[in-house]
């Protein structure tokens, strides 16, 4: 579904306003939602009398102008908004911090899609610096314990040094 | 700016029949999807907040450092192309046609005089970096493109998560971010039966394989594009190594099959070669899908040495040149499916004259 406003982008935002007794529905992209009402986001898309009810009943006082809104969904990104159903309806995140939020149900995904669930390609250089010293710590801490299987302690000696260099390096 | 060069000239790089392998393999294009991390991704910005992703793009771009590593870049807004112009940067692989649908500010696109590297901004990703030669040439194709991420990784924050690796829009790309992929002329497979049988057990290697310009599952032009489906638990390197495993196998199963044809149905085929090169050089009216068949039977003839004088480059070219929208922009105005057919077959006449001699 497109926004109502822009018809471009998607309609994330489900608003219903009660004035004297008349229900309207809106279904509004997030920054037009955003210039009309002045509210929140990140709702449910879909939208019912129930739920309308209980946020009048039992949550929301009434705004002044009436407006009502369906709570969000537990499982709602924090940073841009986007609800797990959303994602679902989408098939795709709002931002790279909705991997963090939805970790839990994006990894049996992630594992179906690719068969795997874990990267092991490139690390950017700048901001992936403390992951890369990491990966290359460990790599180092194998080849001391095959070292020191081997009894080649003038290696492990060596090994163990470049570790404590490197480990200096970590923030 | 060079952009005009690229909108009105035929050809490309990658076009040019070069490279190794070219008689099978016409390119290979990799593309990396990256994200600025905590920006929300395109389909969720509005038109303000989508122009400042372009502009940081723009101004990443536009440092020493780039140029002096990856060569010259420059970015152009999709709103300052015409409709025509982005079918045209759609006809030559410079982008998607998702991309071209919507001629936003907050869309842009950056490229290389040589079209070797675009550069995809706002579109399912911030950024889509791709990198394209001719020929058989996956690993120079990566190389670079690694070294355009790397040289723009320093100025711009790429959403990066030690777990998943690069976050992507979509959970398809996500990991490496990568889709390398390989464009490949098949007719010996095609008309020997075996194509199917050859392309289908990809599925199982993690690969996908599409027709280049037909619709849905037929490929016109017996041109096939191969390419890794999976982008998360394997190594770039793995994946390119992977996909020239398979490209290599693909190669000599073309090959045995062209032989077969050489010598077992010689005449067949030199009437089939020959046929198409007459039709080609005589026909008044030519659709599109009709000129790419016979171009690719041309190609064949050319690639066996049935046909002498016909440079491949001419045959890659006349594959873009004929599309419907570069015929618009070289007559520079719009024009009817007919008036397109003629003009089409007056282009192929022209082209391939010299060699009929
Ligand atoms: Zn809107
Ligand atoms: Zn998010």
């Amino acid at each position: 579904m497109y926004c109502e406003e822009c018809k471009k982008r998607p309609a994330t935002v489900h608003v219903t306003k009660i004035v004297n007794n008349k229900k309207t529905e809106r279904h509004l992209c997030e920054y037009c939602a955003r210039e009309q009402e002045q509210i929140g986001f990140g709702f449910e898309p879909s939208f019912s009398i129930q739920k309308l009810l209980a946020s009048l009943l039992n949550y929301e006082p009434p705004t002044p102008e009436g407006i009502s809104i369906a709570y969000p969904e537990p499982t709602k990104c924090e940073n841009c908004g986007l609800t797990y159903s959303q994602f679902g309806q989408l098939g795709k995140v709002g931002c790279s911090e909705c991997y963090q939020r939805f970790s839990e149900k994006l990894s049996p995904l992630l594992r179906r899609i690719h068969g795997s669930a874990r990267h092991t390609g490139k690390i950017p250089k700048r901001t992936g610096g403390a992951i890369r010293l990491q990966k290359e710590i460990e790599h180092l801490r194998q080849q001391l314990q095959n070292a020191i299987q081997r009894e080649e302690f003038e290696q492990a000696a060596q090994l163990r040094d470049q570790i404590r260099e490197l480990e200096k390096k970590l923030p | 700016m060079f952009i005009k060069d690229i909108l009105n000239r035929a050809n490309s790089k990658w076009m040019e029949g070069t490279g190794p392998e070219s008689d099978v393999v016409i390119s290979c294009r990799v593309r990396l999807a990256r994200n600025l991390a905590g920006v929300p991704c395109p389909h969720l910005l509005n038109e303000e907040q989508g122009r400042q992703v372009v502009k940081r793009v723009v101004d990443a771009i536009a440092h020493k450092e780039v140029e002096k590593i990856v060569g010259h870049l420059e970015a152009v807004a999709l709103s300052e192309l015409s409709a025509l112009d982005r079918q045209i940067l759609v006809e030559k692989h410079l982008i998607s046609p998702q991309h071209a649908e919507a001629a936003t500010q907050s869309r842009a696109v950056v490229l290389r005089e040589d079209e070797a590297v675009s550069i995809l901004v706002n579109e399912e990703d911030h950024l889509r970096i791709q990198c394209l030669f001719p020929g058989f040439q996956l690993n120079v194709a990566w190389d670079l493109a690694n070294r355009v991420d790397d040289v723009l990784e320093k100025r711009l924050d790429f959403a990066f998560d030690e777990k998943y690796g690069y976050l992507t829009a979509c959970p398809t790309n996500v990991g490496t971010g990568m889709r390398a992929s390989v464009m490949m002329h098949l007719p010996g497979l095609v008309i020997t039966n075996q194509a199917n049988r050859v392309l289908s057990a990809l599925s199982q290697l993690g690969l996908a394989v599409r027709g280049l310009y037909g619709e849905g599952t037929e490929a016109a032009g017996n041109l096939f594009q191969i390419s890794n489906q999976i982008t998360l638990g394997l190594t770039e390197e793995e994946i390119i190594n992977n996909l020239t495993a398979v490209t290599h196998k693909i190669l000599e199963q073309e090959r045995m099959a062209r032989e077969l044809l050489r010598t077992q149905t010689k005449e067949q085929l030199e009437d089939r070669v020959g046929r198409a090169f007459g039709i080609l050089t005589n026909a008044r009216i030519i659709t599109s899908q009709e000129a790419i068949s016979y171009l690719s039977d041309v190609r064949l003839g050319a690639d066996l040495g049935i046909i002498r004088g016909v440079d491949t480059r001419i045959l890659n070219e006349l594959i873009v040149l004929t599309r419907p929208n570069f015929l618009q922009k070289l007559a520079g105005h719009e024009m009817s499916p007919f008036a397109r057919d003629l003009k089409r077959a007056s282009i192929i006449r022209e082209k391939l004259a010299p060699s009929k001699g």
